[in-house]
């Protein structure tokens, strides 16, 4: 006879000293591991209802303007330094893991209708409603010492936006034109102008870095090339854009914010129609900017939210409010992709989490382990429909919310009167106009 | 398993006969420049040219080792890349097909992420797969001489033969006062509890044999469980259900669960399923001490009683013969199967919730794929059997009066002519079940208890993150935590476990409907064809037949001449295609820039 029992040595499984960690012996059998959907949906759902249970998006305000925030710009550099300015003229330099202002410059008189920050970090541009463009010193100057321009370049007409190449000595101001200038010299080394009167922001693209679009008054994007002497080719749209973003990592790509509540992400080759549109917002879109990672952005509007949307998707994943936040006029994603910044009419700069519910801190590597197995759980159950329903609630202020409704039976509505005009009409006689074709009057090369 | 053992063998073989490395003072003069060269290159163009060029993180991941090691001696991996592992091993961790990605599909995004997740559950699934291979312990076996029955082998040689450990697994408890004997063995297989028929109710940790609380509750036990952890126990006494704890404190007297029989808890639920002898299923959720749903059966007095651990389904036996299978979500079974001739006996039903299998007053045994609700074996067994209960790995033991045997392979059609192994007990069987992770049969009958060793029964390796034996207070109660967030809501319960994560499809009628409302007119829709009122006799029922007759194939003219056109315009196309191809030869990449 040959027998074998089972029997196992406890000293196998149990640890040796109690300063141990516990002994886990796995077997991935499936057999063991009966119910696993199930199971794995009831995880989905519980990390689901946790994330909402943890979205605590809100960082910190930061106070001392005293007027409304009129422009925000990221330091080239350093992840903890925001510039800013107000309508009253002031910028300010924040720190911001201290959340306390450094420096207090009276830049301007008039709004300060722009920042931009040198490719180097040492220096900042700034233009305001005097008709000048200013540069100052990214240092504080020292005690007792006048906060003194670098240079200071008096224009002819308002300039309402600026940003610096990503690696010359070459800025681009816009005003009534779009002006490329040398930092060393006083005049504009070129000038760009197509018929139209004002334009409203001016942004290089990031990649092509001889490339700028603009936003012009008269509904148009208009794309630049700065070694050449006349624009590219624009787009006019049926309202106005505010301003625009370049996509950092595909940088054919830019999105507008525009007065009709949407966002436009085109794609530069194809103006002829917007690659995606993004409609969430019940009021004009006043900024924008992409995150680093060139997957999402933030977009600022007068409804007093901001809004986080997937760059390809065309509804928001995310919508910040607070009660005291009133129009936001700016906005910028810090380089770090932690967080959103947001400045708004009344005098704040507030901090948001880009991820609302992420901890922050240093996380452990079983943390680490259980938040991207979470993730990866919502991932996978993000259809089913109780997931579904928890993971798109938000909640809203009640305008907005009834905005939002009424905005949608408008929409309906339209949808509803086009179809039967179509179906009542000769055939081929009344085209389909998609969402996408909607928006675009024309692109003139 | 054996194929990797051999190779990881022949490995060492081979290894032991190659020479050591080549150092690099031992170089001749006469070899140096030239010949150095060539075995430095010559490996790696070799290993390029054997590469599969299907997956490019495991070249990567191969050139990264290959630049480590071979190089520098100039020597060669016998057994380049990765060990292979056996289909067999890897079809035991394999969930549903693989997705076939057809090479035309139009959606780049789609595809790449189908390409990408499959890549992902591939690797998951050969690392499951390798690791078997590390798992530590084996299971048990029993082999008779030459001419030697197995089931003749006694228990006490049995109890002699192995180690002092294993051997007490086998004892007698003679309780004969309070006498017959149900028992429960808990999810980790190191608490027993014991509920004899007058009231005698006794936890034991049975390896050690520390009682851990013994009371008589003075009242008819019929049943008695464990519920989620060793903390708790339910007895379905004379009139209600009572929870007790460890201690043997009563918790709980439910009112709402009378006159139970039978019960089955589900440990992924944290379900008290109960049977009771007025014909109701009653569920009961443990965490929160809820009534889940009670369903009439109607199918009269319930003491016949199993679970099907895969799918949480309970199975209840009936006096007709009728096995019926029950959800807390639906009032009427979801199944109902004629087993036997006479009344149901026992059934049970295999973990994997493949097999069931059940014992009639027919004296048969059959075993079912409850998968296909089909018959597959059926045996005749002289006296028929009174208990039956399925190990981990698979023994069927049937109790025949106070003999308890032990059958192996019951589902693949073994003959159940001689049984595995056989013990007679001092009294009539009222229980049998096998112990967790042991290779250990408990049989609780008129004289108390009797602890059988059955090598070969229990799963020789456990998951400790699931079950695990040797878990501390403190790893039971983080394991409690863990487990009630993950309690499976009892709306899930139904006969595929899996369905959650399949692909709701919607029928092309519910599509239909679907855009019906939505449009608000059905665009499938035809107008019928109706004739317009004639004078003068004209419009007889017989002229209006005629006149529709005329335009019956009107509308499929037109579909049909439809088709037809677009069938040769596609033809045109293709030829006009195919003739610009001969034309002009392939196309290359540079070709976008000709005009």
């Amino acid at each position: 006879m040959k027998v074998k029992v089972l029997c196992r040595n406890p000293d196998d499984y149990v640890r040796e000293t109690t300063r141990d960690i516990q002994r886990v012996p796995r077997n991935y059998d499936r057999t063991l591991h009966p119910f696993e959907v199930p199971r794995e949906y009831t995880r989905a759902l519980n990390a689901t209802k946790m994330e909402r249970l943890f979205a605590k998006p809100f960082v910190a305000s930061l106070g001392g303007h005293r007027d409304g925030v009129s422009c925000l710009a990221k330091h080239a550099k350093s992840l903890s330094t925001v510039l800013s300015g107000a309508c009253d003229g002031e910028v300010k330099v924040w720190n911001l893991s201290r959340r306390e202002c450094l420096r207090t410059i009276p830049a301007h008189e008039g709004f300060v209708r722009a920042i931009c920050s040198r490719f180097c970090g040492t220096s900042f541009f700034t233009v305001g409603d005097d008709k000048t463009v200013k540069q100052w010193r990214m240092e504080a100057p020292g005690y007792r010492v006048r906060e003194e321009p670098l240079n200071t370049i008096l224009g002819k007409a308002v300039y309402t936006g600026i940003d610096h190449h990503q690696s010359e000595g070459t800025f681009a101001t816009c005003g009534q034109t779009v002006d490329i200038w040398d930092e060393q010299r006083t005049s504009p080394i070129r000038s760009f102008s197509w018929g139209v009167d004002s334009f409203s922001c001016v942004r290089y693209n990031p990649v092509e870095t001889e490339l700028l679009a603009s936003c012009a008054s008269d509904r148009s994007i208009v794309l630049y090339d700065m070694r050449e002497s006349t624009p590219l080719k624009k787009v006019i749209m049926k309202l106005r854009s505010n301003t625009l973003c370049w996509n950092p990592m595909e940088a054919y790509n830019f999105t507008c914010s525009n007065e009709d509540y949407n966002l436009y992400t085109y794609d530069m080759r194809y103006l002829e129609t917007p690659v995606t549109v993004h409609m969430d917002h019940v009021s004009a879109v006043l900024d924008v900017d992409y995150s680093p990672t060139g997957k999402e952005f933030v977009s600022a509007s007068f409804d007093r939210t901001i809004r986080i949307f997937p760059k390809d998707k065309g509804h928001s994943r995310e919508v910040y409010h607070t009660k005291r936040m009133q129009h936001v006029i700016c906005v910028r994603w810090s380089a770090d992709n932690k967080y959103v910044l947001s400045g708004s009419d009344e005098m704040n700069i507030r901090v948001w989490k880009a991820n609302a519910s992420e901890k922050l801190g240093v996380l452990t590597s079983r943390e680490k382990a259980a938040v991207q197995y979470n993730q990866k759980l919502k991932a996978k159950f993000k259809n089913h429909p109780k997931v579904r329903r928890i993971a798109h609630h938000r909640h809203l202020p009640r305008d907005i919310f009834k905005q939002k409704r009424e905005l949608r039976d408008m929409k309906e509505a339209r949808r509803r009167k086009e179809q039967n005009v179509h179906k009542h009409s000769k055939p081929g006689s009344v085209p389909i106009v998609t969402e996408k074709e909607k928006h675009v009057v024309t692109v003139v090369e | 398993l054996l194929y990797i053992v051999f190779y990881g063998v022949s490995r060492l073989i081979l290894r032991s006969y190659l020479k050591p490395p080549k150092r690099y003072w031992e170089v001749n003069a006469g070899e140096e420049n030239g010949e150095a060269e060539n075995t430095d290159v010559s490996p790696n163009q070799d290993n390029i040219s054997k590469e599969q060029p299907d997956k490019i993180r495991d070249e990567r991941r191969q050139k990264k080792k290959r630049s480590h090691g071979s190089f520098i001696s100039g020597k060669k991996d016998p057994f380049p890349g990765e060990a292979p592992i056996p289909n067999e091993q890897l079809k035991k961790f394999q969930r549903g097909e693989k997705f076939q990605v057809v090479i035309a599909f139009r959606l780049g995004k789609v595809k790449e992420t189908i390409l990408r997740s499959e890549a992902a559950s591939d690797l998951a699934l050969k690392q499951a797969a390798r690791y078997d291979l590390l798992l530590p312990e084996e299971s048990g076996f029993l082999e008779g001489d030459d001419d030697e029955d197995t089931c003749t082998i006694l228990q006490e040689d049995i109890a002699d033969a192995v180690d002092i450990t294993s051997g007490a697994k086998y004892f007698n408890l003679h309780l004969t006062q309070f006498g017959p004997y149900r028992l429960d063995y808990s999810r980790t297989g190191r608490h027993l509890l014991l509920g004899g028929k007058r009231g005698h109710v006794s936890c034991i940790e049975w390896q050690t044999k520390n009682l851990t609380c013994e009371i008589n509750v003075m009242e008819t036990i019929h049943d008695v469980k464990w519920l989620h952890s060793e903390a708790m126990f339910a007895v379905a006494q004379k009139q209600w259900l009572y929870i007790y704890d460890s201690k043997g404190i009563e918790l709980h007297c439910i009112k709402k669960f009378n006159n139970v029989l039978r019960m089955q808890f589900l440990p992924y639920h944290f379900l008290l399923a109960t049977a009771s002898a007025t014909g109701f299923l009653q569920y009961l959720d443990v965490s929160v001490g809820k009534e889940v749903s009670a369903i009439g059966t109607k199918l009269g007095r319930l003491d016949v009683m199993a679970q099907n651990p895969h799918n949480a389904i309970v199975h209840l036996g009936h006096p007709n013969g009728t096995v019926s299978l029950w959800s807390p979500n639906q009032r009427e079974p979801l199944v109902k199967m004629l087993c036997h001739r006479g009344g149901v006996r026992s059934l049970t039903v295999d973990r994997s919730g493949t097999y069931m299998v059940t014992s009639g007053l027919d004296r048969k045994l059959k075993v079912y794929d409850i998968r296909a609700f089909k018959a597959l074996h059926s045996y005749f067994l002289p006296a028929g059997a009174s208990c039956l209960s399925l190990s981990q790995r698979g023994l069927l033991s049937a109790a025949t009066g106070d003999v308890v045997q032990v059958y192996r392979d019951v589902w693949g059609g073994g003959s159940m002519s001689k049984p595995y192994m056989a013990h007679r007990v001092r009294g009539a069987v009222w229980g049998v079940d096998y112990c967790p992770f042991e290779d250990v049969l408990g049989i609780g009958h008129e004289a108390g208890f009797t602890s059988m060793i059955v090598p070969g029964a229990g799963e020789p390796n456990f998951d400790a993150l699931d079950m695990n034996p040797y878990r501390s207070t403190k790893q039971r109660q983080e394991w409690e935590v863990k487990a009630l967030l993950d309690k499976v809501q009892p709306e899930l319960i139904g006969l595929d476990p899996g369905l959650l994560s399949k692909v709701d499809q919607a029928t092309f009628e519910q599509k239909h409907k679907e855009r019906v409302e939505a449009l608000g007119y059905d665009p499938l829709a035809t107008e019928k064809f109706k004739p317009r009122l004639k004078k003068r006799g004209r419009s007889s029922a017989g002229a209006v037949e005629r006149r529709k007759k005329k335009v019956a194939h009107e509308d499929q003219k037109d579909t049909i001449r439809k088709t037809v056109e677009e069938r040769m315009e596609r033809e045109n196309e293709r030829k006009v295609k195919a003739q610009e191809q001969a034309e002009h030869g392939t196309r290359t990449a540079l070709d976008r820039f000709k005009k």
